[in-house]
């Protein structure tokens, strides 16, 4: 229970992050610039974050740290559904090279920031 | 007042998605992280279904931007792909990468329809 309790106060923060963001960025343009961004913040952040932590420490201090901004906020902040249904909305309203780029540049972007990430949080915890 | 319920629905989402994660994640084979694979599909078909039925701008944010938004996550597909090349195993790393991008715009898409239909 204290566990899915640090999960939900994170997610519900990382909810709102990405919220105010979107009311930030988004106005009428058609490439979904505030989800591509929380996506690929977010996984640096994760990488970083589970290498700072290493991902095989079992201390109580670290796992409660990944639950709280691994699972909890940084799981809320970035967002999975909406690059799906944004993708499919631009593959339908005919803007296909748009929705390709859109989701295959998210998912690239996605695995590059986190390797840095990773890198990243490596060398600071050395 | 939507903003907070929002919140809240976020909050629960992740809940969701971590609880659904512990209790899947021993079930499962551990050669692809098949938990996160099932969460985001699944979040991407509510979603598109959400927007197929046509759901005002309460509902909308409360349940998909909230509750969905929350439940999928994209940093822990990205960091799962690097650690799987990171073990060598590069063609997991891009079978995960693509296979989760492909199934999950392909159940939006059956989502929309679905929503769209009804």
């Amino acid at each position: 229970m204290r566990s899915f309790a640090l999960v939900a106060i994170g997610g519900a923060a990382g909810t709102l992050s990405r919220h105010g963001i979107a009311e930030a960025l988004d106005s009428d343009r058609l490439f979904p610039l505030s989800t591509f961004l929380v996506n690929v913040t977010g996984s640096f952040a994760l990488g970083a974050l589970l290498a700072v932590l290493l991902v095989r420490d079992h201390s109580a201090p670290a796992n409660r740290l990944r639950l709280l901004l691994g699972a909890g906020f940084l799981g809320g902040y970035t967002t999975y559904s909406a690059l799906a249904v944004e993708t499919d909305t631009l593959l339908r309203g005919d803007h296909v090279v748009l929705g390709l780029t859109y989701a295959v540049g998210s998912v690239v972007a996605g695995v590059v920031a986190a390797y840095a990430g990773v890198a990243a949080g490596r060398a600071v915890a050395r | 007042m939507t903003t907070l319920l929002m919140a809240l629905a976020g909050g629960l989402g992740a809940g969701t998605r971590w609880s659904l994660d512990a209790w899947l994640r021993p079930r499962v084979s551990p050669r692809l992280p098949w938990t996160t694979h099932l969460i985001n599909i699944t979040g991407s078909l509510l979603l598109g279904l959400i927007v197929g039925l046509g759901a005002d701008d309460t509902w909308h944010t409360v349940l998909g931007t909230g509750f969905l938004g929350g439940y999928t996550t994209f940093s822990t597909a990205s960091v799962e792909s690097v650690h799987l090349a990171l073990d060598g195993r590069h063609r997991a790393a891009t079978v995960n990468a693509v296979g989760m991008l492909v199934l999950s715009v392909a159940a939006a898409s059956l989502g929309y329809a679905a929503g769209r239909a009804l």
